[in-house]
């Protein structure tokens, strides 16, 4: 872990662009909140993971250059998402392997950090909670789990609102079903997959769902949503900025 | 393989998810499994010790296996057992017939053994005349039903009582129907006690090969593994030829991990360490004992390094307890042999990309599998491997079977123009600009199959007016 | 004759030379050492959870604890190994209520009927393993492998001194890799399967019952 650093980069991830801005901007404000300035290169794209997985590593490569492009000074890079984090983190080393921006990817790969984990270690963040009594559940990204292991600090930064009881899941650690591409080329299995974590989260008697990877949160909600289940699905960033906010 | 099997992967995984019953007997056991794990590897930290040693063992010897391979034979051949190599299935099964029809053999009993599963041994051997009965009662309730085990640990796990009850009432003459586990165990022993006393050959499989001391390892709990290595005139023991280790050492903590990651145990019932056929002193045990050593295609496999560790495996099964695909599909849905994460890996570089490939993509990349696996295969990996050399013809004497067999100019275009957007900041902006005018209108539009598939359990995502780029600027943000 | 042999081999080895795959091997953690007590204790529970039958008894007083146990059960008879130890003791001391001495003392072509319809077989031990609690046994000419095996009822004799730590601790003190025999076993209980439902039950092929004498003198 580094030392508290004076400036970060932000890598907001293509989906939270795209769909979710308004969760990438709280990761930005809590940040800022601890006096961090934070650095939005507009050169950034998307990790690269989705051609990546899907059999494609060329175009996941062309992609992924022109984040080590876009992220080339020596800040602490923070991804709000274990999965686009653990892609920087962990797979583009061995995507670069046998290129000749191997070293590049190392180093820039050794900069990357999960924004819960950083708020927590490196920040040692303190909420004050504002909000109003509130049940909510937990759903832990496989990456966010597995490859960055970051659910602790993510769960801590909740736990640490007084006002917020949080219900866990029956099967926390079974994935929700939507891993990218499987989620349409095994929509059988996905949907399976997702019908029984919305069970699951019903039966938590949670009034939100709280995470900390947008691509599930897109996948569970809208689930949720399609079975007309009033759970609404939040990045738990900007859980925790709008409770100390109050 | 011989003959190619067309498998309609999405028919038999809609038939399985809409199988309730086979949905609940198997969330219910594999729940079982995993919790009997968990508990038995209880500290983490000396479970990664634990499977460290596991991944180096099986690392060193397959490092050195032309040697090992050459030293088990040798010590086998000292010891009195017969070592027989087969390049393919068809290969091994003659063998094996070979072998039974000198001793006039046509009455087999065989212990639990997925290499003689690959080999579809049973089927090839009643084609010629002889019978092959499984022993082990999970595989005997399935040979009964003439199913494929669906789990390589318990092979009738998509079985409830009710179904074998059903089963042996229907199948075996004058049994009365009863749903008692206890007394569906005592009906399954007389019979099978019977074809014990009267085998001719017996058939196994084979846990670990030492090397070293020309050792045969079989793991069990019920002791049929037991009588069919002990008492008929003959003992054919089928392994494939990545399954041997270097010393006797190697032994206890594979022995530890295998039992431990497959059903929770310490240590299974029976321990069957074989290193001989019957001494002129003796007077039980197999006069001969065999062992043949199949390939198919694992020689393959080994020249790559990243693919090697897929040979690694014990055949624990645990990646399919803890799988959420495996626990949703079962094993038949995967129209294999081996199902499940390690089948999803192993299959298709066995069978080839064109057959098996889509095995590949059964798989959200959870990690679970790996999380769990004793020796560290690098699962995800190796499933990402396959997805890729299933796109990509690979110029390369190490390339899967079946490589490029799905180049398709469409998907490969449409990620190229993912690629340039991605890369081209200025088109990714217009894009983000687009999809934000356009996003409260996309659900109007005709909807592409991908949306269809999305929607049929999910409402769409919608696109923000405003994409974090815009926000970030608004907000005065560095660009450095 | 079929080339698969060489051509396997020839696979293996045309393999260009690559990065060996080995990676550094961790030593194997400290084995706790046990007491003797507590080897004891511990393989005694074990084997207990396991459903075996376990009793303390020592050399004095274990054909005693054997006379009790067989006479709480009707068995037709008990398969048992003349030339050994073990045999001289129980057919010195054999009493007529007790179920038959029947010895194992053809090969099993012509004993099959026997050894399949006899109730009972008693045989000694090479030793047991305290840390996953299980018997060691290293079938002879004398003590054949299905007297463990093919009878309903096994019953094993343990010396208390034999006992080891572990399985990795007995190969390395004994130097099992020098001369393996024919057939070396583990035994942990009874024979049982979960086959059906997971749901665990005793004595599907092997036996049904395994009684162990622990002498510890």
């Amino acid at each position: 872990m580094p030392t508290r650093p004076e400036k970060v980069y932000y890598f907001g991830t293509c989906l939270i662009d795209l769909c979710y801005p308004q969760a990438g901007m709280a990761g930005i404000e809590l940040l800022r909140r601890e006096g961090i300035q934070v650095i939005y290169p507009q050169q950034q794209s998307c990790c690269g993971q989705p051609a990546y997985n899907s059999g494609f590593p060329e175009e996941a490569k062309k992609v992924a250059r022109q984040q080590l492009k876009a992220f080339p000074k020596d800040y602490p890079i923070i991804v709000p998402s274990g999965s686009c984090g653990g892609m920087l983190k962990h797979h583009y080393p061995k995507l670069f392997a046998d290129a000749p921006e191997a070293a590049e990817a190392q180093r820039f790969s050794e900069r990357v950090f999960e924004l819960s984990e950083f708020l927590v270690r490196v920040l040692d963040i303190k909420l004050e909670d504002q909000g109003q009594p509130i049940k909510v559940t937990w759903h832990s990204s496989c990456s966010a789990l597995r490859e960055m292991r970051v659910i602790e600090y993510s769960k801590s930064l909740v736990r640490q609102l007084k006002n917020v009881e949080m219900i866990e899941l029956q099967r926390e650690r079974e994935c929700c079903g939507f891993g990218g591409s499987f989620s349409v080329k095994q929509a059988d299995l996905s949907s399976a997959m997702v019908a029984d974590k919305v069970t699951d989260i019903e039966q938590t008697g949670a009034s939100l769902l709280l995470s900390g990877d947008c691509g599930c949160l897109m996948n569970i909600g809208g689930a949720l949503e399609h079975r007309q289940i009033p759970i609404p699905v939040k990045h738990v960033a900007e859980f925790i900025l709008e409770r100390a906010h109050g | 393989m011989a003959n190619p099997v067309t498998v309609d992967f999405p028919r038999n995984f809609t038939k399985a998810l809409n199988d309730g019953q086979l949905r609940r007997n198997l969330r219910a056991a594999m729940d079982t499994l995993g919790l009997r794990r968990r508990n038995l590897f209880s500290d983490p930290e000396a479970f990664e010790q634990l499977r460290a040693r596991g991944d180096a063992i099986r690392r060193r010897a397959l490092s050195k296996l032309p040697q090992l391979l050459e030293q088990l034979e040798r010590k086998c051949t000292e010891n009195g057992i017969q070592v027989h190599w087969a390049e393919t299935p068809d290969e091994a099964n003659r063998i094996c017939l070979e072998i039974m029809q000198r001793h006039n053999a046509t009455r087999v009993i065989k212990g639990k053994s997925m290499v003689s599963e690959e080999m579809h041994l049973n089927h090839f051997l009643e084609e010629r005349g002889i019978e092959a009965l499984e022993t082990d009662l999970g595989e005997y309730i399935i040979q009964l039903d003439h199913e494929t085990p669906s789990h390589i640990i318990v092979p009738a796990i998509h079985k409830n009582r009710d179904q074998i009850a059903r089963l042996f009432h229907e199948k075996i003459p004058n049994t009365p129907y009863t749903e008692v586990v206890e007394e569906l165990n005592a009906i399954a022993r007389k019979i099978l006690r019977e074809k014990f006393f009267a085998g001719e050959v017996g058939v196994s499989g084979v846990n670990f090969a030492v090397a070293e001391t020309g050792t045969l390892c079989l793991v069990e709990n019920e002791g049929n593994g037991r009588m069919c290595t002990t008492a008929p005139p003959v003992h054919i023991a089928v392994m494939g030829l990545e399954k041997v280790v270097e010393r006797l050492e190697d032994v206890p903590p594979l022995l530890r991990l295998l039992t431990g990651s497959a059903t929770g145990q310490l240590i299974t019932t029976y321990f069957n360490m074989i290193s001989s056929p019957r001494k002129p002193d003796e007077k039980d045990g197999p006069k001969e004992v065999h062992l043949v050593l199949l390939d198919n295609g694992r020689t393959q496999i080994w020249a790559d390094p990243e693919l090697r560790q897929t040979l690694k495996c014990i055949r624990c099964g645990t990646c399919l307890n803890h799988c959420p695909v495996y626990t949703r599909l079962g094993g038949h849905a995967y129209g294999y042999v081996y199902p499940g994460p390690i089948g999803s890996i192993l299959t298709p570089q066995l069978e080839g990309l064109e057959n098996a490939g889509a095995m590949a993509t059964a798989s959200t990349f959870c990690g679970a599998c790996e999380e769990v696996c004793p020796v560290k295969i690098p699962i995800v990996d190796i499933l990402r491997r396959l997805r890729i050399e299933a796109y990509n013809k690979v110029d390369s004497p190490h390339a899967v079977k079946g490589h490029g067999y799905k180049v398709n100019a469409m998907e490969s275009l449409t990620w190229k123009g993912w690629a340039l957007s991605n890369a081209t900041p200025w088109v990714n902006a217009l894009n983000a600009k687009l999809l934000g005018l356009l996003g409260p209108q996309l659900p109007r539009l005709p909807a592409p199959d991908i949306v269809k598939k999305w929607t049929q359990s999910r409402t769409l995502p919608k696109f923000a007016s405003k994409s974090l780029h815009v926000l970030a600027k608004e907000k005065g943000l560095s660009d450095e | 004759m079929s080339n698969a042999r060489a051509n396997i081999l020839a696979r293996l080895r045309e393999v260009a030379p690559q990065a060996d795959t080995a990676v550094p091997e961790p030593a194997a953690p400290p084995i706790e050492a046990l007491s003797h007590a507590d080897q004891v204790d511990r393989l005694k529970r074990l084997m207990e959870a396991m459903h075996a039958e376990v009793y303390l008894t020592d050399s004095g007083n274990w054909t005693a604890v054997l006379k009790d146990v067989l006479r709480q059960r009707s068995l037709n008879g008990l398969l048992y190994a003349p030339a050994t130890p073990i045999g001289t003791t129980l057919s010195e001391s054999w009493e007529s209520d007790l179920p038959p001495l029947v010895g194992y003392d053809q090969v099993v072509e012509q004993s099959k009927e026997r050894l399949f319809g006899i109730d009972a077989g008693i045989t000694s031990t090479k030793g047991g393993l305290a840390d996953v609690g299980a018997l060691i046994l290293w079938p002879t000419p004398h003590e054949p492998r299905l007297m463990s095996l093919a009878p309903a009822v096994h019953i094993a004799v343990l010396e208390a001194a034999n006992i080891h730590d572990s399985l990795a601790d007995a190969i390395a003190r004994e130097h099992w890799q020098d001369k393996m025999p024919t057939n070396a076993l583990l035994i942990s209980g009874p024979s049982k399967t979960a086959d059906i439902e997971l749901v665990l039950t005793f004595g599907v092929h092997g036996p049904k019952e395994l009684i162990v004498l622990i002498l510890d003198d």
